[in-house]
């Protein structure tokens, strides 16, 4: 690719309300742009080790680690941060702390600041992101892309607004310094927020709330994700035909199981052109909507490969529109 | 789940000794509106005054509840039938003020509203929302207005944080970092300093540079006020937590059948068996609702050969929908399972998700309805 003054993103940060299933979505992305020759990196932050059983893997850790093979044979790396070892990995590297780090930590002193700055667990957390997305390796980006499983959509906003959360920290230093250059990759092209909701008033809602918190704070949003849409015909169908249905192949029509399903085809139909509202109501945001089918067994190692084969050609348009 | 044993709503609600219900769970998983419905129910069908403490209510159900505006008091909720139903959203940055104000003089409580450390811990740190949770939990308990208070806690990203938040900022604000603070502004000991040697020095120096030096004399300011003025955040956080091992409260875990909720919901029994406190069951929500009684299979069989003959036979697209639904529900039984392997001895109650959302009061009487299988 030949360098544009409109970049594709290279930082994806994915959030949603609890529930959508944003970090799944996360993961299907990771693997969706670890295209041949690809490497992608997967971070989630808030230790909560939601991506490691998505992979049937062991618990991510602070160091980088080979998760799975993209989707066209380009490769996964999963990680999870944490803002203490961030911060000494951070004060190691400006102060030359040496053994003396060790002691801190032991005092409790590293939780001690990381906790009466709150602005500051945040900015080490996207200074991470920051540095693996800049990181690179005899002459190439060491990652194509970086995934971030991120908080919420109530949380996702002060997480990333970091220069204003860090007001209250020293405003000279390489600590001000680090926070506004993140600023800056955060608030570019080269950053996108997905935004992932489910067909429910809810969390629409949420999404469009975030939406517009997102453009307020000049945060760039990418794409809005409609998953977990349930895939089912809509047909004129009455019980008398279910009746009729039923024997035609070899079932017993008794009226309890003619009632049940009655019921619930009704529900479904209620469901699928609710979908169609929901999605008008994402439409109108202006931002391309992706929409992912539920799985009806959940989402395990193959059902994310699914996932990722429906977000590919969005992420593949992306990379040709450039 | 024959031989799990089954959670009683109604007898938990109806327990005139039960004084304080807490649901707890990971977010996203129906606490605010299971909470809401409880304490309904409570109050219409048990005729007991009840008060429901809500965190942060989707913006419909707070309206219904007339919880919309933030006074940090309960209110009545007009619309319940019958019996008496309170409500009230908790303001955490009002009730962190109403604690140091009601320990001190005036004079001295402008003080520490004016400290940024004060005002950055009473609105942004992690843990104050849960912290003031609690402490609004006692407040209501100590009125003696209510027979039933019904707590939703915050929605934070795991459910172990309403247990450990508190005594993480008594720790925070009462811990030997802060003393070694306070040992470090001028007139203080200077004992504390040699004790940690060069590392303290290191240590303020580093900090001063990173934090920036006035965050740190903030902290120290704002910790000696507080400790003259209420002997400590961390007794008062502990008697807090006490009080929720009494068995007058009763823990119910909040769950929905994927599996990092199930997963946090058996971590949250784990802590709460350790830490003595009274868990009377889990409420899963959201099951997948499966009205006909046909395994996936037989129905994706029958719509095959209902297919062999018309392609678009609307049937068959009848079956495969209640096979979708009859394969997810199988799916969530499966996770939900893992909750009773984990914890065998919780009493368990499963509901279905509700078709509509919940927005009304009508809706959480309907949701109380089914959670007490009336």
């Amino acid at each position: 690719m030949t360098a544009s003054a409109f970049p594709v993103p290279r930082l994806h940060i994915v959030t949603g309300k609890g529930g959508t299933g944003k970090t799944s979505v996360a993961a299907a992305l990771a693997l969706a742009l670890a295209g041949t020759g690809r490497r992608v990196l997967l971070v989630e932050v808030e230790g909560r080790q939601g991506i490691a059983p998505l992979f049937e893997a062991p618990s991510l850790g602070y160091e980088e680690r080979h998760l799975a093979a993209g989707l066209d044979g380009g490769e996964v790396f999963g990680q999870s941060v944490d803002a203490d070892e961030a911060l000494l990995d951070y004060l190691t590297m400006f102060y030359r702390l040496g053994s003396a780090g060790k002691v801190l930590q032991k005092f409790g002193a590293i939780d001690f600041a990381t906790t009466i700055a709150p602005g500051l667990r945040d900015i080490l957390l996207t200074g991470k992101l920051k540095e693996a997305v800049s990181r690179s390796e005899s002459g190439r980006m060491t990652y194509d892309a970086v995934v971030l499983d991120a908080p919420p959509t109530g949380r996702v906003v002060k997480f990333l607004n970091v220069t204003v959360e860090s007001g209250r920290l020293a405003k000279t230093g390489p600590i001000g310094k680090h926070s506004r250059s993140v600023a800056r990759m955060l608030h570019s092209s080269l950053t996108a927020v997905h935004v992932v909701t489910t067909p429910g008033a809810m969390p629409v809602q949420e999404t469009v709330d975030a939406y517009k918190e997102l453009m307020a704070a000049d945060l760039p949003v990418g794409r809005l994700v409609l998953n977990k849409v349930a895939g089912a015909k809509a047909v004129e169908v009455g019980a008398e035909a279910i009746r009729a249905g039923l024997e035609r192949a070899g079932l017993n029509p008794d009226d309890a199981l003619v009632s049940g399903l009655v019921e619930e085809y009704a529900a479904a139909r209620t469901e699928i052109e609710s979908v169609d509202a929901y999605r008008d109501r994402l439409e109108q945001l202006g931002r391309p909507v992706e929409e992912l089918p539920l799985l009806p067994e959940g989402v395990d190692l193959s059902g994310l490969y699914q996932l990722a084969g429906e977000l590919r050609p969005g992420v593949m348009g992306e990379r040709r529109h450039v | 789940m024959s031989e799990i044993p089954a959670l009683d709503v109604d007898a938990l609600l109806g327990d005139e000794n039960k004084h304080v219900i807490a649901c707890c769970g990971s977010g996203g998983v129906g606490k605010t509106t299971t909470a809401a419905a409880l304490a309904l129910r409570a109050a219409e069908v048990h005729g007991r005054r009840t008060v429901v403490l809500t965190i942060d209510p989707a913006r419909r159900l707070a309206q219904s509840l007339g919880v919309e505006s933030l006074d940090n008091a309960p209110k009545a909720v007009t619309a319940a039938r019958g019996g008496s139903l309170d409500a009230m959203m908790l303001d955490m940055k009002r009730t962190f003020d109403e604690v140091v104000a009601s320990h001190t003089t005036p004079e001295r409580a402008a003080e520490i509203f004016a400290n940024p450390f004060y005002q950055a811990v009473s609105s942004t740190f992690s843990g104050t929302q849960e912290y003031m949770a609690m402490e609004k939990l006692g407040q209501l308990r100590a009125t003696g207005e209510w027979d039933l208070i019904v707590l939703d806690t915050p929605p934070s990203r795991s459910a172990l944080d309403f247990l450990d938040a508190p005594a993480r900022l008594a720790r925070l604000l009462d811990g030997r970092v802060i003393r070694l603070l306070s040992a470090s502004t001028p007139g203080a000991r200077r004992s504390m300093l040699s004790l940690m040697g060069a590392s303290a020095a290191v240590f303020t120096r580093v900090f001063n540079k990173v934090l920036g030096g006035h965050l740190l004399t903030d902290v120290a300011e704002f910790t000696a006020s507080l400790e003259d003025t209420f002997g400590g955040f961390r007794k008062r956080a502990e008697a807090t937590f006490r009080a929720l091992q009494d068995d007058q409260t009763s823990f119910l875990v909040i769950a929905a059948p994927e599996p990092a909720a199930v997963g946090e919901a058996v971590y949250f029994t784990r802590r709460l068996t350790e830490e003595r406190m009274p868990l009377d069951g889990m409420i899963l929500n959201r099951l997948t609702p499966v009205a006909a009684d046909l395994t996936a299979e037989r129905a994706l069989g029958a719509a095959a050969s209902l297919e062999e003959d018309d392609a678009d036979d609307p049937v068959a697209a009848v079956l495969r929908t209640h096979a979708d639904l009859a394969r997810r529900r199988a799916a969530e039984e499966r996770v939900a399972a893992r909750y009773a392997a984990a914890c065998p001895e919780v009493p368990q109650r499963w509901l279905p998700a509700l078709g509509v959302e919940v927005v009304d009061l009508d809706d959480l009487r309907a949701f109380g309805a089914v959670a007490a299988g009336a």
